[in-house]
């Protein structure tokens, strides 16, 4: 009954997965380090917010809004020789974290800029009356407050990379998105990209499931 | 204690400039209740928050116990802050943080000793009667235990001023009066300077020393709570006034084409320890002038009972002179409404 999963390469799909798991990783990781204090930059800088700077916010707008709106197939070639520079390959692994996170960050930043006008203008001035400075707002009243939906917008921008891991293998990124175009669709190998999209469909699941957990367990609303 | 001195607030609303305090003066004494009163959009919620300079005044200087505030920055000015406590109408607590957490905010934003932090919030919790309470949300607790957390958070840091921004304007009466009198207590025994500000006169009434009424970000009347609240002389103060009495008895004095011809209209106000003495009827009887009552109060002013009674009195017009003259006598506050 199974004979059509005989003759698939296990080992090549586990080794796939792996690749995946490592891209998403890294390249949600830094997704995170990059977007976050954007995403802050983006809050605190628009008109009537604390550091309010016009002309910052404008510049980091535009550029955002850019990355954000130039499909990730094309950006991912844009970006290459950025890539060389600073991976060394724009081939593998390691060649495919920084075209995701140059795709992903903006995306991420514009979430935690949302996330962190969700706050309570009135939270925020209670500490400013408290002598709180600028910095403890952040640390202290914005990033806890917001808390919950910055978990909710980190899910989302995982299960996006996803999506992105698996198109990155389309330039030679390695991991399921490859094995499923070079098996399913250049070799007609169908059971190989049935295998992949399950497996891709199971990470997501597995991924919004701790996520949405999360932010149940923060929030006190 | 509080001095703000050409006080001036300016917006830019899109072509245009709104002038939200005008050239406006105010000193608050130490150990007081100072209450101002207006309506939304006369400028209360600038003021208050001049006073801690979470808006900065277009012109004008702002004293604090002697530093002025207006001429710090950065640094300084956030210190400076912590002696002055706030609370707000919809009490701004951090939903994140337990009760106990909230009142520490200001502590360990000033990174004091954990020990002391423990010690300071224990007697908080217990300064406004919420202890067992200590480990649950705000999102778990009444509107009432909400702002007695943002009372001892206010508190935390041991503050000279208290800066009430519409702080009971959120609640029921029953809550009000609790949070009040929390309030009054705390003014009492930490000897806190408390600056209110409020859109309901009975919030003044039951706790304020002094009162200053705002209208169009000016101070247009201000004083004494029983000068105030006894004779109001500007519309404004009138309206307030007015809030706290029963509108169908204001009528009923309003309306003069009934009144006999032989009849005065007098309004007798008495405060303090006359309101337990029999002045009206010993007066009445040695005069030997009949009246009506139209209209009385009788109440408290924060502590102080008053009374305030519209009578008409029945006689010609020498009999009721004499009536008049002898109820000034006894000390009795009489303003003769009209003449026969």
């Amino acid at each position: 009954m199974l004979d059509w999963l005989a003759d698939v390469d296990w080992s090549d799909i586990w080794q796939n997965t792996l690749d995946t798991l490592t891209m998403l990783g890294g390249s949600t990781l830094f997704t995170l380090i990059l977007g976050l204090p954007i995403g802050i930059l983006l809050y605190m800088t628009r008109r009537g917010q604390l550091l309010e700077q016009p002309v910052v916010y404008w510049v980091l707008s535009v550029v955002v809004n850019v990355l954000r709106s130039v499909p990730f197939i094309i950006l991912m070639i844009l970006v290459i020789p950025v890539t060389k520079f600073l991976v060394g390959t724009s081939l593998g692994v390691r060649g495919t974290i920084p075209p995701l996170v140059i795709g992903a960050a903006p995306f991420f930043a514009r979430l935690v800029e949302t996330s962190l006008r969700e706050v309570d203008r009135g939270v925020v001035e209670a500490a400013q009356s408290m002598g709180a400075s600028k910095w403890q707002i952040i640390r202290r009243v914005l990033l806890p407050e917001a808390r919950p939906g910055l978990i909710a917008g980190i899910t989302i921008t995982a299960v996006t990379l996803v999506g992105y891991t698996a198109m990155s293998g389309a330039i030679g990124g390695g991991g399921l998105g490859d094995l499923a175009i070079r098996y399913g669709y250049y070799r007609f190998e169908t059971t190989v990209m049935i295998i992949t999209v399950i497996i891709l469909l199971i990470l997501v699941q597995i991924l919004q499931m701790i996520g949405d957990r999360l932010v149940r367990h923060y929030s006190r609303k | 204690m509080i001095k703000l001195s050409g006080i001036r607030k300016d917006y830019q609303a899109g072509r245009g400039t709104i002038t939200a305090l005008d050239t406006l003066n105010l000193e608050v004494g130490r150990g007081e209740i100072f209450g101002v009163i207006g309506h939304s959009g006369a400028g209360k919620s600038t003021l208050i928050r001049t006073i801690n300079l979470l808006e900065r005044p277009t012109d004008g200087t702002v004293h604090i116990d002697g530093i002025e505030l207006t001429a710090l920055n950065g640094r300084r000015l956030q210190q400076e802050r912590s002696n002055i406590g706030m609370i707000f109408q919809h009490f701004n607590l951090l939903s994140s943080a337990t009760v106990a957490e909230n009142i520490a905010f200001p502590l360990s934003l000033s990174k004091a000793p954990r020990a002391e932090i423990e010690r300071r919030v224990r007697e908080l919790v217990g300064l406004v009667g919420l202890e067992g309470q200590e480990n649950k949300y705000p999102a778990q607790l009444s509107g009432g235990q909400k702002q007695r957390v943002g009372i001892a958070r206010a508190l935390a840091t041991n503050p000279k001023v208290l800066l009430c921004d519409e702080a009971t304007s959120a609640l029921d009466p029953q809550t009000t009066k609790s949070i009040l009198s929390l309030l009054l207590e705390i003014n009492r025994e930490l000897g806190i300077t408390i600056v209110l500000i409020t859109h309901e006169m009975a919030v003044i009434r039951s706790i304020c020393d002094r009162v200053a009424v705002l209208d169009g970000g000016r101070i247009v009347e201000s004083g004494a709570v029983a000068d105030v609240f006894l004779k109001p002389q500007h519309p404004t103060t009138r309206e307030f006034v007015a809030q706290t009495e029963d509108a169908a008895d204001a009528r009923l004095i309003d309306t003069d084409d009934s009144k006999p011809r032989d009849r005065t209209r007098i309004r007798v106000t008495f405060v303090g320890e006359q309101t337990y003495e029999p002045v009206l009827y010993e007066t009445m009887r040695d005069t030997g002038v009949p009246f009506i009552i139209l209209q009385g109060t009788v109440s408290r002013l924060k502590e102080t009972p008053y009374g305030q009674l519209v009578l008409e009195l029945k006689g010609s017009g020498e009999e009721t002179e004499r009536a008049v003259l002898a109820l000034r006598n006894r000390g009795l506050d009489v303003e003769v409404m009209d003449h026969a």
